[in-house]
């Protein structure tokens, strides 16, 4: 039984569920067509707020997302998550996991959750993401949540696709941000120690803040700091209040917009000309002549990806 | 581009039964055959496991039974996927299971039952050949 594109549309606009997990799926796949329908879609997008949650593995981020998803629904919210874990690079597979700490969530009406593996996609796992953000908003979804562990450029990429990003931190590790230092910290629009009912969660937080105090930008408004403890339900009103809140620098919103808009056009033309470059040199065989070329050393890698742009030019 | 479709499996435990370490194996083991294997942990009830397979988009929805309930377990789950319309869901049933029973659970409309000592291998593929790869 194939459901046509049309009718997986037609079926989130009125709002039926196994509509929208099947066009996730098809369009996470890639299917013929994705395009297209992410197209009719992309008009009935733009309505929801998305937050984006990182941290290291074991932070209780899912615990955490579980809480704050419930308390948005119990605002009135209608919410989405996205739990982001990896793929297996070797087998391809994929163990998601993320829902083990959401069972008290599952039936309640208002949220939708979907499990995403990495699926080793370079780079596309970020463009997926934010189609599966879009599918959700077009079904009606007010605010999406998109979990992911804080390690990995990929991930890193992903959470950036979000309006506001909450780094996740935990005490006890150390210096408390060692283990999420690279590349995560800055990308934070909120700090959560979470588990700050063990020792040690203000040590992290001064930390937090004193590397803050080092910021170099001295107009950037600093991002709150927050503390909870998700399994105890303590602090979650205050986070959600606080990620609710208008962003206080409209015009930073405006610029990260507009680098979030460059990214996705030239992600997705990097890839279409990269699809359409592999098609040709696949269909006529050069790839492999290629190939063989470097192994009689009678070419190079380099001399090969040369030749290969000129000609797909001249085309 | 287009990659093979991949398939989607939720492992579950319906009912009050604390032993997960079969269905860990069989999570882990699915996952090394390249399935996604989405994992909902213990004592589920039957609103959330069809409640996560239909927003998960499973092909598969595989319940791990060993506290003797396994049929009216299953009868449950099988009920509210009718309910909600998910019915084209397949589902297997992993346990200690009598095979007398096993005959009750495929009338059902359980696609297959797998008892201990079942290798891993014989689950995956069992649930490649049934599912269609268009």
């Amino acid at each position: 039984m194939k459901n046509s594109w049309d009718k997986l549309i037609q079926g989130i606009r009125e709002k039926d569920i196994r509509a929208m997990a099947r066009l996730i799926t098809r369009v996470e796949n890639r299917e013929d067509g994705w395009k297209t329908a992410m197209t009719e879609i992309y008009p009935l997008t733009g309505k929801a707020r998305v937050f984006g949650i990182t941290g290291s593995p074991g932070a209780g981020k899912s615990t955490l997302t579980c809480e704050i998803a419930r308390e948005l629904a119990d605002r009135g919210h209608t919410v989405g998550i996205i739990a982001v874990d990896p793929s297996s690079p070797f087998s391809g597979g994929a163990l998601l996991g993320d829902r083990l700490r959401m069972q008290q969530i599952f039936t309640i009406k208002e949220i939708y959750i979907r499990s995403m593996a990495t699926r080793g996609m370079l780079g596309g796992l970020c463009q997926a993401a934010r189609d599966v953000i879009r599918i959700m908003d077009a079904f009606g979804k007010d605010v999406i949540l998109i979990e992911t562990v804080g390690v990995g450029q990929d991930e890193i990429e992903i959470v950036k696709t979000a309006d506001r990003v909450m780094v996740v931190c935990i005490p006890g590790m150390g210096d408390g941000i060692q283990a999420i230092k690279a590349g995560v910290m800055e990308i934070a629009d909120l700090y959560v120690i979470n588990k700050a009912d063990k020792p040690g969660a203000d040590e992290v937080e001064a930390d937090i803040q004193a590397m803050l105090s080092l910021s170099s930008d001295l107009e950037c408004v600093a991002p709150p700091v927050l503390q909870t403890s998700a399994l105890k339900k303590q602090g979650i009103l205050e986070l959600v209040s606080a990620l609710l809140e208008n962003p206080a620098d409209t015009k930073k919103q405006k610029v990260k917009e507009e680098i979030r808009i460059k990214e996705e056009i030239l992600s997705l033309m990097e890839r279409e000309v990269f699809r359409q470059v592999r098609s040709v040199w696949e269909n006529e065989g050069s790839l492999l002549d290629s190939v063989s070329q470097v192994m009689q050393k009678t070419s190079d890698p380099y001399t090969i990806v040369k030749q290969m742009l000129l000609n797909h030019k001249h085309r | 581009m287009n990659q093979k479709r991949k398939i989607r499996v939720l492992v579950a435990k319906p009912g009050l039964d604390g032993h997960e370490r079969g269905a860990h194996v069989v999570a882990y083991g699915l996952r090394d055959a390249g399935f996604e294997v989405i994992y909902t942990g213990l004592r589920q009830t039957t609103e959330q496991i069809v409640n996560a397979a239909i927003q998960e988009d499973v092909d598969v929805i595989g319940l791990s039974i060993l506290s003797g309930a396994h049929v009216s377990l299953t009868r449950k789950v099988l009920d509210e996927l009718k309910n909600q319309k998910a019915e084209d869901i397949m589902v297997i049933v992993g346990g200690i299971v009598p095979s007398e029973d096993i005959r009750d659970l495929k009338e059902m409309g359980v696609r297959e039952v797998f008892t201990a000592g079942t290798p891993i291998s014989a689950i995956s593929d069992f649930i490649e050949s049934a599912i269609p790869a268009d």
